[in-house]
């Protein structure tokens, strides 16, 4: 394994009390593997993302476990911290427009990225970096060196921060919701793209997406979030096919895409997402649970495991 | 629309603004009590010949002829003589402009100096004890008249501990720095106070911004994603701040100057108001107006540089 999470938890210190974001998380990436995340909004994915780049603020309290080819990422110092960024482990964040810095041309903020880990001269970080843009789709990628970031589209933004996050060749991508600003056809592009890096370099790849079609076509593994938890991970193919786990089976009932049967009916999940603030004594999703028992509100669920299938959920037999 | 053209509106603008300054400097003085013949003459002069200096004046014409004589006169650099020096008011203020030029900017430097780095400290350890007290001391200096703050420093830095001199401007760059340190640092204190406070809010606000955290997510070193990524972003909020601080920083050279007897134009303002030399209260009032604006555009350029979005 290149990436492995073990109990990783995540509790923000907010004016109104702590927030439990994430909750015991458990990760696995094999060299040049792709683990698609999935959950809906506010289950913890990016701040996971985040809390494995060690990029949280002081607000949040970080425990467990995140090993990087088996080095304790939570204990590196602030130097080795700062070649595993960017240069091991390169972040793709939500928010492309964010994300970016306005007052920079893009030219910089991609050329600030090979300079701290390649030993190219200017020169070859101009060429690098015109090569990032054209591997990214963006064109004339001469004259778009010089642009800053309002002077890009939304979609050029997301190309563009996902040709930052690539710059100095990672071995691992952590991509929180890549294709969202993005058309049909050019989220087609990239994820193509994302495929063909991770052939070719050999580059692991943890994809966040609300897309359950889009897991289905490129991921080998997924993992679906609820309240800050991993509720149930395994094969894309055999998850999607026959979920172990009652939310794993409402989001598929609840999405368009080729990960849901085809023809059936989208069945929204009924009920509101789970306070954080307040964790449950059972499980998360039980209130909310159309076929949850007596024991589910009481005692939470534990991870269970059935080969390469893992799910938390006292009903799985019955789903 | 480009930043040239940009450019070139703004300083279009500042044109109908030096003759709106220009008017209000010519009206304000003739709202001033007493008279220019009397303040020449003194109380007991002859009918004949205040007429005469009346007219020497020019005040014997109409108020717009008077306006346009005074503003032609102006676009020429001739701004009269003075009453209490019997130079050319242009001459006056020429060799008086470039002690307070070198204290303001001087001043300038120091508080920027001072500011910037304390303001970093400042935010990055938001209401811990560096905070706070960063804090309570320019809290201090920003409610302690300026006079005093000059007095202070005085007696302590060069009245006891001889580091400096008591006052003066002295010969050549070097002296003339040296002479106006001290002036410089008390004007410099409050402006730091303003600027670090501004600065300190502005590092805050960018500091959680999304991409800041995506240039540490690259891996960039502390130093740079302070330097470039969170100081260029908070410099556009406060670079307003420091264009319409000169004004301040104007008006407090015209007590640091009296307390420390710097020869600059300032002193010369307290001067020509006691002695009621209106040619030079007129053009120096004139020509710390035109510093203003020229700091206000000066100001917008550096913003302009700063940020990309300006002009768009
Ligand atoms: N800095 C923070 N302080 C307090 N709470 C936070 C902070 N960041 C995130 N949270 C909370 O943590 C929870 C998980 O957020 P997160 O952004 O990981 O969700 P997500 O799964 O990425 O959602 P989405 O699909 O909408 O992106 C949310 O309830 C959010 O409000
Ligand atoms: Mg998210």
């Amino acid at each position: 394994m290149s990436l492995v999470v073990r109990d990783l938890r995540v509790v923000f210190d907010t004016p109104k009390g702590p927030v439990w974001a994430v909750d015991g998380v458990d990760l696995e990436v094999a060299p040049g593997a792709v683990l698609g995340l999935v959950g809906e909004s506010g289950s913890g994915k990016s701040v996971t993302l985040r809390a494995i780049a060690r990029l949280l603020h002081a607000n949040a309290t970080v425990s467990g476990e995140v090993l990087w080819e088996d080095e304790d990422v939570l204990a590196m110092p602030p130097d080795r911290l700062r070649r595993l960024r960017g240069a091991e482990i390169g972040i793709v964040f939500q928010e492309p427009m964010a994300a970016l810095n306005p007052v920079l041309t893009i030219g910089l903020q991609i050329d600030e990225s090979l300079e701290a880990h390649t030993e190219l001269d200017t020169k070859g970080r101009r060429a690098r970096a015109l090569e990032l843009l054209d591997l990214v789709g963006i064109a004339a990628g001469g004259a778009r060196l010089g642009q800053y970031p309002h002077e890009f589209s939304g979609g050029m933004r997301q190309r563009a921060m996902i040709a930052i996050a690539l710059a100095s060749s990672p071995k691992l991508l952590l991509a929180d919701d890549p294709t969202t600003a993005l058309d049909v056809t050019i989220q087609d592009q990239i994820l193509r793209l994302l495929l063909r890096l991770k052939a070719e370099l050999g580059m692991g790849l943890v994809l966040v997406t609300h897309d359950l079609g889009v897991v289905a076509q490129t991921c080998e593994r997924v993992a679906v979030m609820y309240a800050g938890r991993v509720c149930e991970a395994g094969p894309v193919a055999s998850v999607f096919a026959s979920p172990r786990h009652a939310y794993t089976q409402a989001l598929l009932r609840a999405m368009p895409g080729e990960g849901a049967r085809a023809g059936a009916k989208l069945v929204p999940i009924p009920g509101q997402a789970p306070r954080l603030d307040r964790p449950a004594q059972g499980c998360a999703f039980q209130p909310r649970c159309t076929v949850s028992e007596s024991a589910c509100e009481t005692r939470r669920p534990s991870m269970e495991t059935d080969g390469d299938r893992r799910f938390a959920c006292y009903a799985e037999a019955r789903l | 629309m480009n930043k040239g053209t940009w450019l070139l509106g703004r300083l279009a603008q500042i044109v109908p603004s030096f003759v709106f300054i220009g008017i209000v400097v010519f009206v304000l003085a003739r709202l001033l009590p007493g008279d220019p013949v009397s303040a020449v003459l003194g109380d007991h002069a002859t009918d004949a010949t205040v007429a005469r200096i009346t007219a020497q004046l020019g005040l014997d014409r109409s108020i717009p002829v008077q306006l346009l004589h005074f503003l032609g006169g102006v676009v020429q650099g001739e701004f009269g003589t003075s009453i209490a020096y019997r130079i050319p008011v242009s001459r006056l203020i020429l060799e008086r402009l470039p002690a307070t030029l070198i204290l303001t900017g001087l001043s300038m430097a120091i508080a920027l100096a001072l500011a910037v780095p304390l303001a970093f400290i400042a935010a990055l350890k938001a209401n811990r004890w560096p905070d706070l007290l960063i804090r309570g001391v320019f809290q201090v200096g920003l409610s302690t008249p300026i006079f005093y703050v000059g007095l202070l420093l005085l007696t302590v830095l060069a009245a006891w501990a001889h580091l400096f001199p008591v006052g003066g401007y002295g010969e050549g760059w070097g002296e003339h720095l040296w002479h106006l340190f001290l002036p410089a640092l008390t004007l410099a204190l409050s402006f730091a106070a303003v600027l670090m406070r501004s600065l300190r809010g502005a590092v805050l606000d960018v500091i959680n911004a999304e991409f800041v955290d995506f240039a540490r997510a690259k891996g960039l070193r502390a130093r740079l994603v302070l330097g470039r990524h969170v100081l260029r972003n908070a410099l556009i909020a406060t670079v307003s701040l420091v264009g319409l601080q000169v004004g301040s920083l104007l008006g407090g050279a015209v007590i640091t100057e009296s307390v420390f007897a710097v020869p600059g134009v300032g002193r010369l303002m307290v001067e020509s108001i006691f002695a009621r030399d209106y040619p030079v209260i007129q053009a120096l009032t004139l020509v710390l107006a035109v510093f203003v604006s020229l700091a206000l555009l000066a100001t917008d350029i550096v913003q302009m540089w700063l940020d990309p979005r300006v002009g768009k």
